[in-house]
C-alpha cells in the first residue's frame, strides 16, 4: 500500500475533474490523466471513487484501465520525473549506459520507481519521436538531446545543487 | 458563412508579403530540445530595430514545424536570401543579424558542411539531404508558421475542401482516391479508396472518421512532424474524408508522448472552427464536421485500429476480432473510417493535383511518396520523403550521407518492431509495400534504423522482442506467452548460454505466435527474429557455439584483459575498479579476476598506457 491515506485525498478535486470532462465512460482515460497530474499518481481511493461515480463503470474496470496503460502510475512519482528514451534509435546510440549512469548517481535499484527521498523517479519509455537527437532523456517535459553518461551526471548534479 | 477560398488565399499572401523579410526558425520537438525557443526570442528582440535594413522595411520571425533535419538543429531558413543555417545557438543570432540580415554577408561558419565534399552549402535545396527528396505530405512542414491558419491558407490550405464541397459529389471524391492508388501509410498498406468505399456503403444515421495518430513504433516520427508542422493539412484531409463517407464527427487519437502535437492540433481546430472551415455549415454549405482530440495513455497496441476504438471508448485498449470491420461497426458501434495521419495528409494534395499526378510517383503497386524516419548510425538523421520504390542505397548513402565515422554498413531495421532487417543485398531493391514483404520486412510506419558493424544483430532482435513482449496486451495466449518464451530464449543466447536447438524452437514459436494472434502486433512480433535468423544466422551461431559476440556488444561474452607487456603497474585500474576485481603489486603487471569483473570498462578508460582491452 502507498503511504497516502484516504483522509488525505480531496474528493472535491476529483469531482471537479469528472465534471470538467463529463461523467461519461468514454472520458475515463482523460479523467485519470488529470487525476494523475493533480496527485502525481493514481491513489487507490481516487480510482474507487471514480468507479462508483460514473455510470457503466466499477472500481474494477477503472483499475483495469489504470493498469493497462503505461502512463498511469499507482505509486507516487518523484518531484523530478526522469524518462530515458529506449526507442530503437536511442538504443542503438547508447541509451543503456546513460540509464546506468543515472541509476548509479541516484542510487536507485532496478525495479524501483522513485528514490527514497521522493525527489526523483526513473523509468524508460519507448520512443519520444526525437530520434534525430538520440539518445534523449526527458526530465519533467524538458528534452535533453544527445546524452552521454557524463552529460547526464552534470544535469543531475545541477538539480542536486538546486535542491540542497 | 460563404468563403471564397481564392480571395482568402490572395489576402493571406498579401499579409505574408507585408511581413517583410521572413526568418523561419524551426520550432519542432527536436529543435525546441536544442534551444530554438531562445533563438526565436533573440531574433525577435533584435528584429524590433530594423531602421538600418536596406532591402526590407521589417523582419518577421516565423516559428515553423519540423524540417526533418533534426540532428542539425536549430535550423534557421531565410528564403529571401536563399540560405539555411544549421546548429544555430542563441549566441549566434546577433552575428546572423548584423552580418547577414543587415549587411548581406552570410555567416559561413553556420552553413551546412557536406560530409563528402567538405564544402559549405548555402541553399536548402542544395543540401543533399533535401535535394534528393520529393515532399508532398511534408511539403509545407518547416516552411510555414505551424500555428497560423492564414499561412496554411496561403499555401493552398482548404482549397481542396472548398473544391470538393462546391462540386458536392462524394462518390467522385472516393473515385479520385481509388484511382490515385493511395495505400494506408500506417503499416498495413490497405488501399485507402477501398476503405472509404466500404465505409460509405454503410452510411446510416451516424458515421465517424478517426485519425490514427498513435505513432508508437520506436524510431518513427513522421506523423508527429505533420501534426506539429502542418496541422491544417491533416484537418482538411479528415474533413474531405468525412464528406466523402457521410460522417459528421471525428476523432484524432494522439499519443500522450507528443504534447506539442496535441497543443498545435487543438489550436488548429479552434482556429478552423472560428473561420468556418470546420464545425457547423462548413464554408457556407450544409456539411457539418465536428472534430475532437483524444490523448492516448501509452499503449503501443492502441495503434491497432480496433484497440484504438476501444481506447477512445474509455476501455482497455485491446483489439477486437474482425469481422465486424470498423467500416461496418466501429466507434460506439457505428460505421467508422480509420486512417493514419500521413494517409490523410496526402488526401488534399491528391485532390488538388489530381490522381494522375499522384500515381506518376512510385511503383506499379505502390503509388505516391512515403516518409521515412532515418535514424541510427547514419550521417544525416532525420525525416525524409521519397517516391515509393526508392532504393535503400539512395536513402542511406545519398540522402543519409553514408555511415557515421566511415564505418561499414551492416543492416537496416525497417518498420520497427513489426518489421525486419534488410542487408547489403537489398541496397538496390526498389522499396515498396510488396518488395519489402517479399524480403521478410514491411514498410510499417516507416522507421529506418541504420546499423553498422558495431551493432549486435542478436541483441537488436532481443531488444524488439522485449518491446513487443512488454506491449502485448495479453488477450491472445500465443502472443502473450509466445513472445515471453521467445524473449527468454534470446536473453539466454545473448547471455552466452544458448544451445543450437534454441534456434529451432525460436522458429517454431515464431510461426505459432504469427498464426495464433488476433491483431497486427502478434502477427508481426516475430518478424525481427525471423529476418535476422534468415540473414545473420552465423551471428546467432557465434553467440551459441563460440560464445562470442562478433560486434563486441553482449557484455556476458565480453572479456576485459590487461596486456602484460603494456602494463606498467601504476595501480590506477585497481583503484578505480568498483568491485575490486583487479589485483597486482606496484610496478608489476596487474590481472583481472574474470569471476568478479562486471565489465563496466572503468579500467579501460582509466589506464594511461592503453594496456587494458576488450576481447
Amino acid at each position: 500500500m502507498t503511504t497516502q491515506s484516504a483522509s488525505k485525498i480531496d474528493f472535491s478535486k476529483i469531482d471537479e475533474i469528472i465534471q470538467s470532462y463529463g461523467a461519461k465512460k468514454s472520458n475515463l482515460i482523460a479523467i485519470l490523466q488529470k487525476v494523475q497530474e493533480t496527485f502525481r499518481y493514481l491513489p487507490e481511493d481516487a480510482m474507487i471513487y471514480i468507479g462508483t461515480k460514473i455510470d457503466g463503470l466499477s472500481p474494477a474496470t477503472v483499475y483495469g484501465v489504470a493498469t493497462f496503460y503505461a502512463q498511469f502510475s499507482l505509486e507516487p512519482k518523484g518531484k523530478y520525473e526522469i524518462k530515458v528514451c529506449d526507442g530503437t534509435a536511442c538504443h542503438v546510440r547508447g541509451s543503456m549506459p546513460v540509464l546506468n549512469a543515472i541509476k548509479a548517481r541516484l542510487n536507485i535499484k532496478s525495479g524501483q520507481l522513485t528514490t527514497d527521498d521522493g525527489l526523483f523517479s526513473l523509468e524508460t519509455v519507448s520512443c519520444l519521436g526525437a530520434c534525430g537527437l538520440a539518445p534523449v532523456v526527458v526530465i519533467n517535459e524538458k528534452v535533453y538531446p544527445q546524452m552521454t553518461s557524463d552529460a547526464v551526471k552534470l544535469i543531475l548534479d545541477t538539480i542536486f545543487q538546486e535542491e540542497a | 458563412m460563404n468563403i471564397d477560398i481564392k480571395l482568402e488565399q490572395e489576402n493571406a499572401k498579401k499579409h505574408i508579403e507585408a511581413q517583410g523579410l521572413r526568418v523561419l526558425v524551426c520550432a519542432g520537438t527536436g529543435c525546441v530540445a536544442n534551444g530554438s525557443l531562445k533563438v526565436i526570442e533573440k531574433f525577435k528582440e533584435l528584429g524590433a530595430d530594423v531602421s538600418t535594413l536596406s532591402d526590407h522595411d521589417k523582419v518577421t520571425i516565423v516559428p515553423t514545424g519540423c524540417h526533418g533535419f533534426c540532428e542539425q538543429g536549430v535550423l534557421v531558413i531565410i528564403p529571401d536570401k536563399d540560405i539555411t543555417y544549421v546548429r544555430v545557438k542563441e549566441s549566434d543570432v546577433e552575428e546572423i543579424f548584423e552580418s547577414h540580415i543587415k549587411n548581406n554577408t552570410p555567416v559561413e561558419r553556420l552553413l551546412y558542411t557536406d560530409p563528402h565534399t567538405n564544402q559549405h552549402v548555402h541553399k536548402n535545396e542544395d543540401i543533399n539531404f533535401y535535394a534528393k527528396q520529393t515532399r508532398t505530405a511534408l511539403a509545407n512542414c518547416g516552411h510555414i508558421n505551424a500555428e497560423s491558419l492564414e499561412e496554411a491558407i496561403s499555401v493552398r490550405g482548404y482549397e481542396a475542401l472548398s473544391k470538393v464541397l462546391s462540386e458536392n459529389n462524394p462518390d467522385a471524391v472516393i473515385k479520385e482516391i481509388e484511382t490515385s492508388g493511395l495505400r494506408g501509410r500506417g503499416g498495413g498498406g490497405f488501399p485507402t479508396g477501398r476503405k472509404w468505399r466500404f465505409t460509405a456503403a454503410n452510411k446510416g444515421e451516424k458515421s465517424y472518421v478517426v485519425c490514427n495518430g498513435d505513432e508508437g513504433d520506436p524510431g518513427a516520427f513522421m506523423d508527429r512532424s505533420v501534426m506539429e508542422g502542418d496541422p491544417h493539412k491533416l484537418l482538411e484531409g479528415m474533413a474531405i474524408a468525412a464528406f466523402a463517407i457521410g460522417a459528421d464527427e471525428g476523432y484524432i487519437y494522439v499519443r500522450a508522448e507528443y504534447p506539442l502535437a496535441i497543443k498545435r492540433l487543438r489550436k488548429a481546430i479552434a482556429d478552423a472552427e472560428a473561420a468556418g472551415y470546420l464545425g457547423k455549415k462548413i464554408m457556407g454549405t450544409d456539411f457539418n464536421f465536428e472534430l475532437h482530440i483524444k490523448e492516448g495513455a501509452g499503449a503501443f497496441v492502441c495503434g491497432e485500429e480496433t484497440a484504438l476504438i476501444a481506447s477512445i471508448e474509455g476501455e482497455r485498449g485491446m483489439p477486437r476480432s474482425k469481422p465486424p470491420f470498423p467500416a461496418n461497426k466501429g466507434l460506439f458501434g457505428r460505421p467508422t473510417l480509420i486512417n493514419n495521419v500521413e494517409t490523410l495528409a496526402n488526401v488534399p494534395v491528391i485532390l488538388l493535383n489530381g490522381s494522375q499526378w499522384f500515381s506518376s510517383f512510385g511503383t506499379e503497386t505502390s503509388k505516391g511518396t512515403k516518409t521515412f524516419a532515418l535514424t541510427g548510425e547514419v550521417n544525416n538523421t532525420g525525416l525524409i520523403e521519397v517516391p515509393m520504390g526508392t532504393t535503400l542505397r539512395k536513402i542511406v548513402f545519398d540522402i543519409g550521407g553514408g555511415i557515421r565515422g566511415g564505418k561499414k554498413f551492416k543492416a537496416v531495421q525497417i518498420g520497427g518492431p513489426s518489421g525486419g532487417c534488410l542487408t547489403e543485398e537489398h541496397l538496390d531493391m526498389p522499396m515498396d509495400y510488396d518488395n519489402l514483404i517479399k524480403a521478410g520486412a514491411m514498410v510499417g510506419s516507416g522507421g529506418l534504423v541504420v546499423m553498422n558493424e558495431d551493432t549486435c544483430i542478436v541483441e537488436i532482435a532481443r531488444f524488439f522482442m522485449n518491446f513487443t513482449q512488454h506491449e502485448s496486451c495479453g488477450k491472445c495466449v500465443p502472443c502473450r506467452e509466445g513472445t515471453k518464451q521467445m524473449l527468454k530464449i534470446l536473453e539466454k543466447i545473448v547471455a552466452g548460454k544458448g544451445e543450437m536447438e534454441d534456434l529451432d524452437i525460436l522458429e517454431e514459436l515464431a510461426i505459432a505466435v504469427k498464426d495464433g494472434s488476433l491483431c497486427g502486433l502478434g502477427k508481426t512480433a516475430p518478424n525481427p527474429v525471423l529476418s535476422t535468423l534468415k540473414y545473420f544466422r552465423d551471428e546467432y551461431i557465434a553467440h551459441i557455439k563460440d560464445k562470442k559476440c562478433p560486434a563486441g556488444v553482449c557484455t556476458a561474452m565480453k572479456k576485459i584483459v590487461i596486456k602484460e607487456d603494456l602494463c606498467k603497474g601504476c595501480t590506477k585500474c585497481a583503484r578505480i575498479c568498483p568491485v575490486a576485481a583487479i589485483s597486482g603489486t606496484v610496478k608489476n603487471p596487474h590481472v583481472i579476476d574474470q569471476s568478479k569483473c562486471i565489465k563496466c570498462e572503468a579500467c579501460v578508460s582509466a589506464c594511461p598506457f592503453k594496456a587494458i582491452v576488450k576481447e
